[in-house]
């Protein structure tokens, strides 16, 4: 009941540009990440490159009713069907299914402001809030801000209309998505899936939340596992999109697709943090995961230096000479969609020959560990 | 209960519940609920959670005996899902390290405006709040406890701990279909023989003034507000929208093998799971219905038996002038004429719609309904919409249940059916 599970169609997106070309350029560059340390400072971000969305978005209208992180997905879904081959047969993508992994959507920031400003001189607080988000939200916004209507608008935009699952829960929901997406398939239980995800890293709002906790590295760009010192380090947030079309061999055979990858099964976990237990994880689950002789690490490490340690330690201990690179390197740290980047980065290495073999880290910055393993076809 | 078939005609395991739990404004419990549903009762009120001045809905199906601090939609889920789980878990006898992974269909997770208010105040701002002074404040490390609170993968997390369940706990949303999706993520698991059991949870404790404000502004909420038991009429001429509700329902499903193995009581069968998705509009259906009816005849599919197997029908029935109308008319194109006789509710009438908790409330009430052959009725069915031909339960009726279809749909596209049986198909 296990079938191979191939990899057709990528679309990347993020401050490396659009494209599998503009992300294997930067992988070979090794060159930082372009970073913005101005806009939002003190917090650096990687900004999304200037994208044409007409190219992939035709309608305005649906432009106008998604906010950024929802068009950068879109976006990356149009990339990925054209990759696929698949953008203009419409039976392929009413058969499709999507696993989508995200958050959600960005707020109002000038609501929000004048809210929490006039609350402070407000005689009756809670009538006043009423009264200003009644009138001040725009009604559309909460649909660009529930984390299914990425998925909801790919389905409108794209017209892949199987069924949508969108996961939640940071970096492992795009583990998660991986590993239920390939099971599926694998199993027989559906036979296509576009899997991925979406953040915008240009919100004050997501600032806020990551600054509580101090996960956000400042005042610039280091490269990940330079992070440690004085402090614990922390993340870059960076805007990334990134979806994978995934097949049954039989099905892209029978479609006559190109097989730019293999997508082996995701072994993942979430285990009780303690000094050693994202190592003691890691080194179990790259075993499970099948690892055998990657010819690189892909760790989305998220730039947090205790676990970064813990991470490099728990690879090492396995894989003691291969090299490791860290995607937060080239497109910052991108939550949810760290994983399904690795795996698109990984495809797309192994497509072009330069990998036969391709392992895929993620270690959540508050739970979860992931491996993945992407094969050469 | 015959022993020879543990798996389906599929040659697949088959899918048993062996526990449930249930948290409603009707009560803790699934005794306490069921009680409650089939008489009639209502737990739609008047909010007294927040000030409601002003607000053109004033009312919802709110959890009110579970309160936790602060009262943040995060916490008040992870509570309900505690006790809805806890209950599962008792009645299945399977703790207390629970054998299998959780999926759980959980609110999408926001910082709330009294922590806002409390940052803009820490912020020492004199002039305009802005996001910079709320970044400020955040930096004093005073509020970092908040950063897991406001994360969305943190309810899952102390789920799976208070319940050792294992592997990578799964928090997902398909919006108001999102607690049948958490049920079929645990079929598939089951069924590819990656477990023998699966804790599948909806929660939903999303009542606060932005998240009913955000409905109202899309006018899909019922301003009725008075008296707020009436509100709720799913299937009725005067239907004008839906009442939030809280709660959620955890099932404990195992692969019947496993169950039979180790002598549970089994109360019912996952026969099979239908979805499908709609790419016509973020809120409304494809008017053709053609999604819905798809969804259907998948559940009815993956279970292997035809319309004619089902003998009531667990409504989505939210109560609003679009979804009812969708589903009449996806139900009338998959069971024909049969619809006109073919018992159907909604729980809605009385809990509200529990949005993200909802399909799985709704799973429970369907093994409820077979269990003990009752069917609970929608109440508020005083002007039934004659363009709807369906024989909506008005008063709670008896019957010989085996098997129950439970619809659930949702905004972006969500169409998620199950069918439930006491006995495999």
């Amino acid at each position: 009941m296990s079938g191979r599970v191939v990899v057709t169609g990528i679309g990347l997106v993020s401050c490396a540009g659009e494209g599998i070309a503009a992300h294997l350029a930067a992988y070979a560059s090794g060159e930082a990440p372009r970073t913005d340390t101005t806009t939002y400072a003190p917090y650096p971000v990687h900004p999304v490159a200037p994208l044409t969305l007409d190219a992939q978005i035709p309608k305005k209208s649906d432009q106008r009713q998604m906010e950024p992180w929802q068009r950068l997905g879109v976006y990356a879904a149009g990339l990925a069907l054209d990759s696929a081959g698949l953008k203009d047969d419409a039976r392929a993508k009413a058969a499709m299914h999507l696993v989508v992994a995200a958050g959600g959507g960005e707020r109002d920031y000038a609501v929000d402001g004048a809210i929490l400003t006039g609350l402070r001189e407000a005689a009756d607080p809670g009538a006043y809030l009423n009264e200003r988000l009644q009138n001040d939200l725009r009604p559309t916004l909460f649909l660009a801000q529930l984390s299914n209507l990425l998925a909801g608008n790919i389905s409108i935009v794209h017209g892949v209309t199987g069924a949508s699952r969108t996961f939640m829960g940071e970096e492992s929901a795009g583990v998660d998505a991986l590993r239920i997406a390939q099971a599926r398939i694998a199993s027989g239980q559906v036979e296509a899936v576009m899997v991925g995800g979406s953040y915008s890293a240009e919100r004050p709002d997501v600032m806020v939340v990551h600054e509580l906790g101090g996960f956000l590295y400042k005042p610039d760009y280091r490269p990940v596992f330079s992070r440690g010192g004085d402090t614990n380090g922390g993340y870059v947030l960076g805007s990334a999109a990134a979806f994978l079309v995934l097949e049954s061999g039989e099905h892209a055979a029978a479609r006559g697709a190109r097989t730019l990858a293999i997508l082996a099964p995701v072994a993942n976990d979430r285990v009780r943090r303690s000094p050693g237990s994202v190592r003691a994880s890691l080194g179990r689950l790259v075993g499970e995961a099948g690892i055998a002789a990657p010819d690189v690490v892909l760790s989305g490490a998220t730039g947090v230096a205790d676990l970064a340690d813990e991470e490099v330690a728990g690879v090492r201990a396995v894989l003691p000479d291969t090299r490791i690179r860290a995607t937060g390197d080239i497109v910052g740290h991108p939550i949810e969609v760290a994983a399904p980047f690795g795996a698109a980065l990984a495809a797309a290495l192994c497509a072009t020959g330069e990998a036969r073999e391709v392992a895929v880290i993620s270690v959540g910055h508050r739970r979860g560990e992931g491996v993945i393993r992407v094969l050469a076809a | 209960m015959t022993a020879s078939s543990a798996r389906d005609a599929r040659g697949r395991p088959l899918v048993a519940v062996t526990g449930l739990g249930i948290v409603t404004s009707l009560g803790r419990g699934a005794d306490e609920t069921w009680a409650a549903l089939t008489r009639g009762r209502s737990g739609i009120r008047a909010i007294s959670r927040f000030p409601t001045e002003g607000l053109r809905t004033r009312i919802a199906g709110t959890v009110d005996f579970l309160d936790t601090d602060p009262l943040v939609a995060p916490l008040l889920s992870e509570r309900f899902a505690t006790v809805a789980g806890e209950e599962a878990i008792a009645q299945a006898g399977i703790g207390p390290s629970f054998p299998g992974a959780l999926f759980i269909a959980v609110p999408p997770v926001e910082m709330e405006w009294p922590q806002r208010r409390e940052l803009a105040e820490a912020s020492g701002e004199a002039g305009e709040v802005t996001y910079a002074g709320l970044q400020r404040a955040a930096a004093s490390r005073r509020f970092d406890a908040w950063h897991d609170l406001f994360i969305f993968g943190t309810v899952a997390d102390r789920i799976a701990e208070r319940f050792d369940t294992k592997g990578s706990p799964i928090s997902l949303s398909t919006a108001c279909s999102s607690g049948a999706t958490a049920i079929q993520l645990g079929v598939e698991a089951i069924r590819r023989g990656e477990m023998r059991a699966a804790l599948c949870i909806g929660t939903d404790g999303s009542v606060n003034p932005e998240s009913l404000i955000r409905f109202s502004l899309l006018s899909a909420l019922s301003t009725q507000n008075d008296p707020p038991e009436a509100a709720s009429k799913p299937f009725s001429k005067n239907r004008d929208g839906f009442v939030m509700g809280e709660g959620a329902a955890a099932l404990v499903l195992e692969d019947a093998d496993a169950a039979r193995a180790r002598g549970a009581t089994i109360l019912g069968y996952v026969l099979g799971c239908g979805e499908r998705g709609d790419g016509f509009h973020r809120t409304r259906s494809s008017p053709s219905g053609e999604p819905v009816i798809a969804a259907i005849r998948a559940a009815l599919d993956d279970a292997g038996v035809g319309p004619d197997a089902i003998d009531t029908i667990n409504a989505h029935g939210t109560s609003t002038p679009e979804n009812d109308k969708m589903e009449a008319l996806g139900c009338a194109a998959v069971f024909g004429e049969r619809i006109a006789r073919l018992p159907i509710s909604s729980n809605k009438s009385m809990i509200g719609h529990t949005l993200t908790a909802a399909g799985a409330i709704e799973a429970a009430v369907s093994l409820l309904t077979i269990r003990h052959g009752r069917i609970p009725p929608t109440i508020n069915y005083a002007v039934p919409d004659p363009a709807l031909t369906l024989d909506v339960v008005a008063g709670a009726r008896d019957a010989r249940v085996s098997r129950v279809l439970s619809n659930s749909f949702g905004f972006g596209g969500q169409n998620t059916c199950l069918v439930f049986g006491d006995e495999p198909a």
